[in-house]
């Protein structure tokens, strides 16, 4: 029993690092109604722009506002110079796009940076949390940050104008511009803020898995399966759906016989397919009911 | 009076399909018009054209700026309210957050609690609901949302696209009464495409009877209404 | 859950491509032929080789053309279905020694019915979660292969080597040359025989889910059957590229089979034109040539120069290679009436 209860423990302090990037898958699913590919990838370019900002003497916190800043206005950018373009065209061409994409950028940041494992800084700590060995004030800081991020993007779903704007535009974006809402720029809007909270799950996670252009590989994975598992429409099922898969992949690791690292992403991904199959909109999500 | 509202050899397209060849019309401040019209004849094409919404050429002039350059959003933000056929009601939101919305370009953020306060007079029946998920209201009651959300804008033009498509008839007559109040009480210029002639041309100053993406007729409702093939065609006796 | 479900009219997430656009006409048909067959005599073995492998791979775009532009629904997972063909393919040559034109239909069934049971779990799932299952799919495969269970027939991590076969009858051409024309007679069948697969009644069947299943079940079309079938074909027709694969490059190992294949072929499917099955050969063409230019341009950079290459691709032809077929025809009419 104490076994099962460390390991879920211990699930919860990955799938931290699972719900923060789910969260950002989330977001920017809301927004453009795609799964960004790309995504990861952006999260590492921006976690080691704030690297380097601070191998250039800027302390922590700056560095990690100047980051966050920095990957807004990049989201913003990209939405902008590549996509916007691609607004007519159809899906999967869409995701061409993404994958284009993923490409360039892991490809730059390796030039850049090298494919050398860098180490990352916490602003947290990296000593054991209330006395646990599994869970470390690093992972308990990061579980803080993702439900305030949780909790902010509530407040401003629900409460701020540009928030209720978004949402009109993503659900129905034809009576948006009816109601005067400009779409497009709320598209665009929508990968800023993807893009500023998987800046803010990169520098989280980079600690935990160390710096490096295939950083975010498995975990963008795992975040996708969370946010999926969660369902695509709520971001508090995301987060949800975050730690229940560090749960599975822990338990999974721990009880099924014969399983090693390299069996751990199938069968935690077998046991999603599973849970989608039984719920088809995820957990949380809501469900669609298709018309003629 | 002084036509607030100009359209001149509005063509429209739908790919390589014309659907609109040349239409001309205006629309007096303050009036209330009706543009009739069988299915296809292009109706909701010409409402879709006024705000940018299908490829088009020709010239629209509204309170004497050209509007045809514009987009959707931007020709919204001048004050032209567009409640469109299927009421495009935001489903998953709450009734007020709806109202809201309609009101979104609006800076003037004290009086929009005032506005939804009035909107809640003119249909008392969104009053009681609006906690409610706007997908979980009826027909009737999506429209009456969908009319109060457009007077959310504070328009000085609204255009209707078939607000009776598909809700009982007692209720499209409280709907008409509604929008004759909306026309007479808050001076909203009002153009409402409609396949109800009948009630539409008697609610209506003007009418305008649309073929096949022309206007064939145009004038005053009741002399509209009193037109023998308008009669047989549209109204059926 | 909310008390209100959002009723969507869902705008089918693969555009609507009518029958006869699928295709192409008699006399480009015959051309693109002559240009396949006459081509090897005057090239180079390596070349002949990179032929083989172009039509390989365009036979499996093909299937997941089949799959996604023919009935609307899309793959992350191809790879598995690849793998499963190609080592089912090496184990029957070399443990069973079986003669390699044998072991593809073998391949083909077998994957067949892989892919028909995989449809039985994905017929609830549809758009991103379809693409989530059988992106598990393709991650769990090579770690299958890998397995100690197997090992003795997979060779595990190491793989299997495969024979090459000689051309037969004693006819005086190379290896490659032989295998070229094995391969490019087996895809002129399947090329064939998937033209009037979706010009069938199952077709039909399969075009009128992709627009919409709604209407499609209302109308009587068993949608649970066509679906699973959809991927059942696709899962065959990718088992005999898959098998053709492993005799092609006389080797298999679990990481020649991992996503990277399944999103390769993805890309094929797109720059090759969504459901447009000639296309699927330029698609092909993109997927083996393209990466091999972005690391001639620039080594360091090649991912990068790919992605560029990749988006010039898409922002030019968002259809595809469908599209710049469309315009060479109208090109084309204007001509013939001037």
């Amino acid at each position: 029993m104490e076994l099962f209860a460390n390991q879920v423990l211990a699930g919860i302090a990955t799938g931290a690092i699972y719900a923060c990037m789910a969260l950002a898958v989330v977001m920017i699913y809301q927004a453009i109604d795609h799964l960004n590919f790309a995504q990861g990838e952006m999260a590492m370019f921006s976690t080691f722009v704030s690297w380097q900002l601070m191998q250039w003497g800027v302390p922590y916190w700056g560095a990690f506002v100047l980051t966050v800043a920095f990957s807004f206005a990049a989201g913003i950018a990209i939405e902008r110079l590549l996509f916007k373009p691609l607004a007519k065209a159809p899906i999967l061409t869409n995701v061409a796009g993404f994958i284009a994409l993923y490409a360039i950028i892991n490809s730059v940041a390796g030039l850049i940076w090298d494919f050398t494992i860098k180490q990352y800084p916490t602003p947290f700590g990296s000593s054991p949390f209330l006395g646990s060995q599994l869970i470390s004030t690093h992972q308990a800081g990061m579980i803080g940050i993702t439900v305030l991020l949780l909790v902010l993007l509530f407040i401003f779903f629900r409460f701020t104008r540009v928030g209720l704007a978004m949402r009109a535009a993503a659900s129905l974006p034809e009576s948006a511009r009816l109601v005067g809402i400009n779409t497009s720029w709320m598209i665009a809007l929508g990968w800023g803020m993807a893009a500023a909270i998987g800046s803010i799950a990169g520098m989280m996670i980079a600690p935990v898995v160390f710096l490096e252009p295939n950083m975010m590989l498995g975990v963008l994975i795992y975040g996708f399966a969370a946010a999926v598992l969660g369902g695509l429409t709520s971001p508090f099922g995301a987060v949800v759906g975050g730690f229940l898969v560090g749960i599975f992949e822990n338990l999974v690791g721990t009880y099924i016989p014969g399983v090693g690292n390299e069996l751990k992403l199938p069968i935690a991904l077998a046991l999603i397919v599973t849970v989608l199959v039984v719920k088809p909109a995820g957990l949380f999500g809501r469900p669609i009911v298709k018309r003629v | 009076m002084t036509a607030m509202l100009n359209v001149k050899d509005l063509r429209a397209y739908y790919g390589q399909v014309q659907a609109l060849h040349g239409l001309n019309f205006s629309l007096d401040e303050g009036s209330l018009t009706t543009l009739l019209g069988a299915n296809g004849a292009g109706k909701t094409t010409t409402l879709r054209a006024i705000c940018n919404m299908v490829r088009s050429t020709g010239a629209i002039e509204f309170e004497g700026k050209p509007i045809g350059a514009r987009s959707t959003e931007n020709v919204v933000r001048l004050g032209i309210a567009h409640v469109p056929q299927g009421r495009g009601t935001f489903t998953t939101m709450t009734v007020e957050e709806n109202l809201q919305l309609g009101a979104i370009t609006r800076t003037d953020k004290k009086n929009i609690v005032a506005d939804i306060e009035r909107m809640y007079d003119h249909f008392p029946v969104l009053k009681q609901r609006y906690t409610q998920q706007a997908g979980t209201l009826s027909g009737g009651e999506q429209q009456m949302l969908a009319v109060a959300r457009a007077l959310m804008l504070r328009p000085r033009l609204m255009l209707l696209d078939e607000p009776s498509f598909g809700l009982a008839p007692l209720i499209v007559r409280d709907l008409f009464r509604i929008l004759g109040k909306i026309n007479r009480e808050e001076k909203v210029t009002i153009l409402v495409v409609e396949q109800n002639a009948q009630l539409a041309l008697e609610l209506a100053d003007q009418a305008y009877v649309i073929e096949t993406g022309r206007i064939v007729m145009s004038g005053d409702a009741k002399d509209i209404a009193n037109n023998e093939d308008v009669r047989k065609s549209y109204l059926g006796y | 859950m909310s008390a209100a479900e959002e009723v969507v009219t869902e705008a089918a997430a693969v555009e609507a491509v009518p029958k006869r656009a699928m295709t192409l006409g008699y006399g480009t048909s015959l051309v693109v032929l002559a240009a396949l067959i006459l081509t090897p005599l005057f090239v180079k073995n390596f070349i002949i080789f990179q032929m083989t492998m172009l039509l390989i791979y365009g036979l499996a775009v093909l299937a997941l053309n089949i799959l996604t532009g023919g009935s609307g629904q899309f793959s992350l997972g191809q790879s598995a279905f690849y793998a499963v063909g190609a080592y089912t393919s090496a184990i029957l040559m070399e443990h069973a020694g079986m003669n390699y034109a044998l072991t593809l239909p073998v391949a083909g069934l077998i994957c067949f019915g892989f892919g028909f049971l995989f449809g039985q779990p994905a017929l609830r799932l549809s758009g991103v979660y379809l693409a989530l299952a059988t992106f598990a799919l393709a991650t769990a495969m090579p770690q299958l292969l890998k397995l100690g269970y197997f090992e003795h027939w997979t060779g595990g991590v190491q793989g299997l080597v495969v024979t090459k076969p000689d051309a037969p009858f004693g006819l005086p051409m190379s290896q490659d040359m032989w295998l070229y024309y094995f391969t490019l007679a087996i895809t002129i069948a399947i090329y064939i025989a998937s033209v009037n697969l979706l010009r069938s009644r199952s077709g039909r069947a399969f075009m009128a889910i992709r627009d919409n299943e709604i209407a499609a079940s209302a109308m009587g079309v068993d949608v649970a059957l066509y679906k699973t079938l959809a991927f059942g074909v696709s899962a065959g027709i990718t088992g005999v590229a898959g098998g053709l694969g492993a005799i092609a490059v006389q080797f298999v190992a679990p990481d020649g089979y991992t996503i990277t294949l399944a999103i390769s072929l993805f890309l094929g499917m797109v720059v090759g034109g969504v459901g447009w099955l000639p296309g699927s050969i330029v698609g092909s063409a993109f997927i083996i040539f393209v990466p091999n230019i972005a690391e001639g341009i620039s080594k360091g950079l090649s991912g990068a120069v790919f992605g560029v290459l990749l988006f010039l691709v898409i922002f030019l032809v968002p259809h595809g290679a469908r599209q710049v077929a469309i315009i060479a025809q109208q090109l084309i009419g204007k001509l013939k009436k001037n």
